[in-house]
Formats: C-alpha cells, structure tokens, sequence
C-alpha cells in the first residue's frame, strides 16, 4: 500500500486530476507494483554504471539547416483555442 | 478476384508488372477492412479516400512505365501511433481524440515513398501501454482466431488485420514485446528491429530508451521487405543509428547448416504452458535437424527483466505524456478556472486507467528521495540484463525462446490485476532492455486451434540472421498458409 496523501501528492506533481475512487485504487495498485520492483534492491549493483539508452551509440550532430515544414497555422492547427497563431489559456497569474 | 492469398512479395511484383492495378488490391482491402470493423474492431480509422488515391498515384507511375519501390500498390495498415498528416492520429486515447497529425512519421513517408497505400490506422492499447488491446479507448481489438480471446497488444490491431487477411502486412511498434505478443497470439510475422535501427519521428513517444518501429506480416520475407525500406538513419531522429542497411529481402536465404542457436534456460522453466513448450521445442528441433547446432546458455538475469522495465518505461512515459497539457492540441476540459487546473482536469479526463496508473508509477519512481532507489537502480540492472546477452553471444548466434508463457488469453481474464498482466511480458522485455533485435514466428498451434510463436534474437544489428534462421522453419514449418475461419 502507499498512502492515500501520498497518491495525492504525486498527482498534483503529474498534474493529474484523480477522483476518490482513483486515488483509493491506485494506492492500492501501485503499491503492489512498488513492492514487486523492491525486489531489485537486493541485488548487489556496486560499481555498475546505469544503462540509459540500448546501444552504446555516440551522440550525433547535424548542420543546423532552416527547413520549411510546419507552418505556422498548421502547427497551431489542433489548438484546442487560440487567438490568431499563438495559443490561448486561462489566467497564469 | 480475391487477393488476400498473395503475399506483399507478389503483390507488388504484380502491380509493377502491370497485371494487376493497385487500385484493385486497396479495394478489396478497403472492403474487407470495412466487413471486418464490427467483429475485430482493429481499426480506428480506415482511410478510404486517401487509399483511392494514393492507389491511383501508383497506377499512374506503372503506366508511365516508372516503377513505384518495392511495395507498389500494397494496402498496408499503420498502428495509430504513428503520425499521418491530415489523418486523425489518436494512440488510442480519449485526449488525442480529436488530434489531425500537422506532419507524417518518416516510417509513413518512406513507406509512401515505397509504392505502399495505408487503408487505415489500427486500433491500439492507449499509448501502446498494454499487453492485450483492452486498454484501447476505442474498445478490444478482437482475436481472428478465437473471438472470444485477445489479439495481444499493444499493436493489437495491426496484429489481427494480417491475421484475418485484411492487409497483408501492418506496422506497429514494440517498447516491451508490442510487436512479438501480438504476434505470436496470431499467428503472423513480427519484427522488434535492433534500437537505432528504424526512426521514431512521428511516433507518439512512450518510453523512448525503449520503443521501436517494425513490421507485421505472414510470411517472413514480406517483413524484411518492410524492414528494408523503414530502416536506416533520419536526420530528424538523433537515435537511428548510422549504419548501412542490409538488403534484407534481397539478402535472404533458407539455411541455418552450422548455425549456432542457444537456448537459454531462464526461458524454458516451470509455468510455460504445455502446448506452447510443446510447439516452440518442435521449431527448435527443425531448425536442428536442419543443420543448426543448439547451445545451452545463461541469460542469469532473466527474471529482474519485469522489475526494470516496469521502472524504466513508466519513469520515461511520465515525462513523455507531460506534452499533453490540453494547451497546444488534444482534450481541453471545460473545467478550467487557472492555467494548473487547466492541466489537471485536462488531463484527468483525457488519460484512460492505463496512462494515469503509468504516470502516478514513474512520477513516484522519480520524485525526490525516490529516484536512486528505483530508477537509477532499474538502469544498473538494465546493463546486467544487457551483458547477458552480450556474453551469450560470445557462444551462440541467435538465441531461439518462446514469446509468452501462454497461447491468446480470454478477454477479461487478465484485466483487472495489472501486476499480473505485467507479469505475461517475461520473455519479451529482456530483448527490449538489451536494444536488440527479435523476432516472432508462428511455430504451431494448440489443440485448440491457437497460434504459438517463436522467438529468435540476435546481437544488435544482426537482423539478418533472425530473418533467416526464421525464413529457414517457415518453409519447412509450413503454417503461413493456415487461416482463421471465416476470414
């Protein structure tokens, strides 16, 4: 189990409106799956270099070339409200 | 005329060669995808109008003598990930419901590029989080061969369409074994390419260490016909890898005479099925008597594979599904009195069970005091997991195992326990965590009437003899052509 307070603090950090029955459900659900992966800790990793990608690829770079693709308008296409080109959202401040 | 008997390698040979209109074939696809739609439910759009006219673009190149690539006038349907411009692109989610893709995927491109006309876009666990496409905001894709079971997932739909010979071939995508579960539970041909091998511009990301592009087909040369033309370096995506393709399909022959195939024994343990053990040992000892020798090895940190990819992929789904914010496109709530309760609501009403269960994971994994313990451990043991197989390779090269413990499940059966339904990924997330490539190859059936596929692995970017130790069973195997019924 996890918390219920803590379910809800990790929520609101996902930005993730849950409703009751969610937040009592996924602190159940999650800390079953926490305590399955709490298995790693008993393995010995000392000294064992984390693995962040698969291949051992060097990073690799590329001419910055100005490439027309995404217009403006196409872009802003799916906005679900926008005023002109540019997104519109409720009060930030 | 019914064409869905003709591989894509006939398929297009025809179309190039004049004797049969590309037109025709998308038709007979469009009308079967159409028929099909309400027993499988594999697609989420079906593109009749783009379809027709791509097919006559194709049409118009044969009969002004040029020749359209290598997958002229082939119906092929694309997994609902990849980016389609002007087409709705969903990932199976309620929050992208309304989303037109502004671009296309390279992946589409090329394939476009290849002659290929896409008939539609498949159904799909949301996000490709699942294992059995009833995670799919659009309703469970339905097996072909028992509609009573679950295609596999997540590229579920792409998986039943071949299965039920609506498309000869489809792509889907694979972060955990999303191509070879599926697969297998259909009885079809599927390709996790090697990580670098295939670009993911346009794929909607889901844990991007991780997932990969690749081919859904029946037999094994139509999918490295595919392979062939999706593969390579893009300049958009920084991951692909600059390594020359191999002409796969060109490259491709049927022996494995000294062929060294280890059989790891964390893979063959107590809980496989009888009938799946049963089917997979009989391809083993075909590709024996064949001439491959069989090696016995270690892969000894087989069963941590669960626990790290279920660390790692939701860490990386958590940051990638932070993009859906109902600000710059997708579900918008109408709850919305400030910019924080914007996201929150947004995002609470868009994201199904699978995607919140996902994110809440990996935000607590990587939240403050939390993040040594569970993801950089997670990564320590991934390079374990990796050096396995390194090391095994030393011995063998390719590495023959089953794809899942169990034939097609009920469905149903396995949704309410998510920790159970992770559990059914065992032999699939090693080869994802490693980066390398695998395949799944249909190798019987159950008694009753259920696929069982294969699984063969190579060392990264060792394509090639995957395709051929499988191509090899399949001529000698001989199942391609077997067909659910009523399809």
């Amino acid at each position: 189990m996890i918390s219920e307070e803590t379910i809800k603090k990790i929520a609101n950090l996902a930005r993730l409106k849950l409703n009751g029955d969610e937040v009592a459900l996924y602190s159940k659900q999650l800390g079953a799956i926490v305590d399955y992966v709490s298995q790693l800790s008993k393995l010995d990793t000392t000294g064992v270099a984390p693995l962040v990608t698969a291949t051992d690829m060097e990073i690799t770079f590329r001419t910055d070339d100005v490439e027309k693709n995404n217009e403006n308008s196409l872009a802003t296409g799916n906005a679900p409200e926008k005023s002109g080109n540019l997104y519109k959202v409720p009060p930030v401040l | 005329m019914n064409f869905s008997e003709l591989t894509i390698k006939s398929m297009a040979d025809k179309v190039r060669r004049g004797e049969i209109k590309a037109r025709a074939l998308v038709e007979e696809s469009l009308t079967r995808s159409k028929k099909s739609q309400p027993v499988l439910n594999a697609f989420i759009t079906i593109c009749e109008n783009e379809a027709l006219k791509s097919a006559d673009r194709v049409d118009s190149l044969v009969s002004q003598k040029k020749d359209p690539g290598l997958l002229a006038g082939v119906p092929l349907a694309i997994k609902d990930l990849l980016l389609t411009k002007g087409i709705r692109t969903t990932a199976a989610s309620k929050i992208l419901d309304n989303f037109v893709a502004p671009y296309s995927s390279t992946v589409t491109n090329k394939l476009e590029a290849a002659g290929a006309v896409i008939v539609g876009k498949t159904n799909l666990d949301e996000f490709a989080m699942g294992a059995s496409n009833e995670n799919s905001a659009y309703g469970p894709v339905k097996n072909p061969w028992d509609l009573t079971r679950v295609p596999g997932g997540s590229s579920g739909g792409s998986a039943a369409v071949v299965a039920a010979r609506i498309t000869p071939g489809s792509i889907g995508t694979d972060t955990g074994g999303s191509i070879r579960e599926p697969a297998s539970f259909c009885g079809i041909t599927g390709i996790k390419p090697t990580y670098g091998r295939v670009s993911r511009y346009g794929v909607v990301a889901f844990a991007s260490s991780l997932d990969q592009v690749g081919p859904m087909t029946r037999t094994v040369e139509d999918s490295a016909i595919i392979l062939e033309v999706i593969s390579g370096k893009d300049r958009h995506d920084s991951t692909t890898a600059q390594i020359a393709v191999p002409p796969f399909s060109k490259n491709i022959f049927d022996s494995v005479k000294g062929l060294k195939i280890g059989l790891p024994k964390e893979y063959f343990v107590d809980g496989i099925d009888t009938e799946v053990r049963k089917a997979v040992e009989n391809g083993i000892e075909i590709l024996k008597s064949l001439g491959a020798q069989i090696v016995h090895i270690s892969l000894p940190h087989t069963s941590y594979g669960i626990a790290v990819y279920y660390l790692i992929a939701p860490c990386e789904a958590s940051s990638n599904l932070a993009r859906y914010d109902g600000v710059r496109f997708g579900h918008r709530s109408k709850e919305n009195k400030d910019i924080l309760d914007l996201y929150c609501q947004s995002r609470g009403e868009g994201f199904g069970p699978e995607p919140k269960r996902r994110i809440m994971l990996g935000t607590y994994a990587l939240s403050s005091g939390y993040y040594d313990a569970y993801y950089k451990k997670a990564c320590q043991v991934r390079r374990l997991i990796r050096d396995d197989f390194v090391k095994a390779f030393q011995t063998c090269d390719v590495i023959a195992a089953p794809v899942a413990t169990t034939p097609a499940f009920k469905l149903g059966e396995k949704s309410s326990d998510p920790l159970q339904m992770y559990l059914n990924d065992i032999f699939t997330l090693g080869p994802s965590l490693a980066g390398i490539p695998a395949l799944s190859l249909n190798c019987g059936f159950t008694k009753n009437g259920l696929p069982v596929g294969l699984q063969l692995m190579a060392s990264h970017f060792q394509e090639e003899k995957i395709i051929n130790s499988a191509h090899a069973l399949e001529k000698t195997i001989n199942l391609e052509n077997r067909q659910p019924h009523g399809f």
